[in-house]
């Protein structure tokens, strides 16, 4: 198994016929990913490489079923982009856009908490893979093979660099989640964790974080009291100056709060092994799984 | 983007919130001219984007003429915390019975907008929170419904503020809301919020903190960022479309990708180095992009040595290699460069650097080995701080 996305997975593109939505949707559809329709208001009734391209979500679900959205869409027509996906019955809404404004971000998420059922990751995010199953997003296939680990992280670039730092060691990945790096994420660590500790494929759990917020803190608690499974997690920003935005707009150290100490701290007082730097923890992810293969 | 004081009153005032004049100077005179105008007693002050700017001295009352003049005089040019003061804000004095605080913010533990209110203004609100966490009332609002008179009340209430004071409140509170809601911020802080001797409410101060993914949506808030003091280089930075954070040490840094140039810094720190800043180059491989870039790392004159930390996914490195070389040759950099390529033609990359032959660049492989290089090219010196944090 795998969280999220697998082979049953059917995508349709926001924004396919972007120069973005297009490369991804089909470098997406070559992974083996189920790639069945793009959204482009205006340009319905075409197609990319085969891909049908409708003008609504309602259509394209319509004649597609697909039920999960990958969206490209620009910062100011993502909130659309995402209720419209929600109202038309898609359930997992995977949001790489950057740059939506942050009230848009609160607006979305009350109205899907009212809703039910539909679950967004991102936006600001990479998206989510599954080695050997399914490629929704931007995550770079090549790095990764099907194993064990499930990863979540906050961060694009280096997620790629502790999965390789990873694969390296031998140690596949269950999925990879990107949650993104913006201040309110459509779903947060906690959720990304309950999901991995249902999964039976995943074994152990490495979580990546960085300064702002209280996100690594409260999945902190969160693992302490619900999740079986070992976890292990790095923090990003150590050095990062107060009141500086770090390039993600989440990415920021408010007076006293979300520094990577804290974090940090939160995380090993409650048991998790935080690593300094992500060939580190490669490192600990390799020595725990020597540890749980039986002699 | 962080308003100052003045800036952040306006937007106050533009949403019905009750503020007292003042009026901005630059120079003694302006302040002095200022205060005449207003009247005594008025208050000078800094007008910094941080806080402690009281126990800094950065605001103080004056009585009269001389005593405008002298804290002019004192307040110009001085500096609170990193920042130089380049402007007062000249405003008339008021009667205060009592002080409380009052906040919007984006709560985002909660992912929810909050409202504050607290009958213990005029301190620190982190230290309240801290020593008496019963003295700090807090609700969510649902930002599909917004802050209704109701909420407004039940947080007067909880806060335990005097009965004649509901409807006020709850009136400040509705306000502060609208320009959370219709400014796009993510916080607007006033503390203290005063009582005056007659009754009224009063902001005697604002924090307002506005969202850059929404500036879009507010042109006039252009003109509010011009205002703001801003770093030479930062400023460089933002005309080209980069990301770039300046920070004091010598080794500077340059990666894709937020999250691995933080990863770069930290572990530059690690191995007993400072980095000069932080610039994530995103996706860029043109030499165009790299130079730009480089340009800004080296406008800045403490850094001894560059470190280039790419992580090639669609990316790719031969390409950001042959950027990169090109970038070089056209700028002659007069400090050495560190190269760490890894992820998509990692290989490539690394040979087209080392067949360049280019004076002062270095390649490595690995992140720690890279980041090493970099410290010792710099020559820094380990800050003990750091080091005993993360090692």
């Amino acid at each position: 198994m795998s969280i999220l996305v697998d082979r049953q997975t059917r995508v349709v593109v926001a924004g396919i016929t972007g120069r973005e939505g297009r490369f991804h949707a089909l470098a997406n559809r070559r992974y083996g990913t189920q790639v069945v329709a793009g959204v482009t208001p205006g340009r319905g009734g075409s197609d990319v490489e085969g891909i049908p391209v409708f003008d609504t979500f309602a259509e394209a679900i319509e004649a597609t079923d697909a039920d999960t959205a990958l969206l490209f869409v620009p910062a100011r027509a993502a909130a659309d982009s995402i209720l419209e996906a929600a109202e038309a019955g898609i359930a997992l809404v995977v949001a790489i856009t950057e740059g939506i404004p942050a009230h848009d971000e609160l607006r979305v998420l009350s109205a899907l908490r009212l809703r039910g059922g539909v679950r967004l990751i991102g936006p600001n995010c990479p998206g989510v893979l599954s080695p050997g199953k399914a490629n929704v997003g931007i995550i770079p296939p090549s790095f990764f093979s099907a194993g064990t680990v499930g990863l979540v992280s906050r961060s694009g670039t280096l997620t790629y660099q502790i999965g390789s730092e990873l694969d390296r060691r031998g140690l596949g990945a269950s999925t990879i989640v990107g949650i993104g790096g913006d201040p309110v994420p459509g779903s947060t660590f906690i959720d990304i964790l309950d999901l991995f500790e249902a999964d039976p494929e995943t074994e152990l759990i490495v979580l990546a974080g960085e300064i702002g917020g209280e996100a690594e803190e409260q999945a902190a608690a969160h693992i302490a009291q619900r999740i079986s499974k070992p976890v292990i997690a790095y923090i990003a920003g150590f050095t990062a100056p107060p009141g500086k935005t770090m390039g993600h707009a989440g990415a920021i150290v408010s007076g006293s709060r979300g520094g990577a100490e804290a974090k940090a701290a939160a995380l090993e007082s409650h048991g998790v092994r935080v690593a300094r730097s992500p060939a580190a923890i490669a490192e600990l992810a390799g020595e725990l799984a020597m540890q749980a293969v039986p002699p | 983007m962080d308003l100052l004081e003045h800036q952040g009153k306006r937007l106050l005032a533009r949403h019905g919130l009750p503020v007292s004049p003042g009026r901005l100077a630059s120079d003694v005179a302006g302040a002095v001219a200022a205060a005449e105008q207003l009247g005594y007693p008025c208050a000078v002050k800094a007008q910094v984007p941080t806080g402690g700017r009281g126990k800094a001295g950065g605001i103080r009352l004056a009585s009269d003429r001389e005593q405008a003049r002298a804290h002019a005089e004192a307040i110009l040019g001085m500096s609170i915390g990193g920042h130089a003061v380049q402007s007062v804000w000249v405003e008339a004095g008021a009667q205060v019975a009592r002080e409380l605080y009052a906040a919007v913010l984006l709560d985002r533990g909660a992912r929810s907008p909050m409202a504050i209110l607290s009958a213990r203004g005029g301190i620190d609100i982190e230290e309240l929170a801290a020593s008496e966490p019963g003295a700090i009332a807090r609700l969510h609002v649902d930002p599909l419904l917004g802050l209704q008179d109701f909420h407004g009340r039940l947080l007067a209430v909880r806060a335990g503020a005097p009965r004649e004071l509901l409807g006020p409140l709850a009136s400040v509170l509705r306000g502060l809301y609208r320009v959370f809601a219709s400014e796009e911020a993510t916080l607007v802080e006033v503390n203290p919020l005063a009582v005056t001797a007659d009754g009224s409410l009063l902001a005697l101060d604002a924090k307002v903190t506005l969202d850059d993914n929404a500036a879009f949506r507010h042109p006039d808030h252009a003109e509010l960022r011009a205002q703001l003091p801003r770093d030479p280089q930062e400023a460089m930075a933002a005309e080209r479309g980069l990301t770039y954070v300046k920070l004091d040490g010598e080794v500077g840094i340059l990666g894709n990708g937020a999250g691995l140039v933080m990863a770069t810094l930290d572990l530059v720190a690690q191995v007993g180095g400072r980095p000069a800043n932080f610039l994530d180059a995103g996706g860029g491989s043109k030499a165009d992009a790299i130079e730009a870039a480089v340009e800004v790392i080296l406008s800045d004159e403490k850094v001894r040595a560059v470190l280039f930390n790419i992580f090639g996914g669609i990316t790719r490195c031969d390409e950001v290699a042959r950027g990169l070389i090109e970038a070089h040759r056209r700028l002659r950099p007069r400090v050495p460069f560190v190269v760490r390529l890894d992820g998509t033609n990692d290989r490539e990359g690394r040979e087209l650097l080392r067949a360049a032959g280019l004076e002062g660049m270095h390649v490595e492989e690995t992140m720690e080995a890279a980041a090493r290089r970099a410290v010792a090219l710099a020559g820094a010196q380990a800050s003990a701080r750091l080091k005993a944090v993360l090692l």
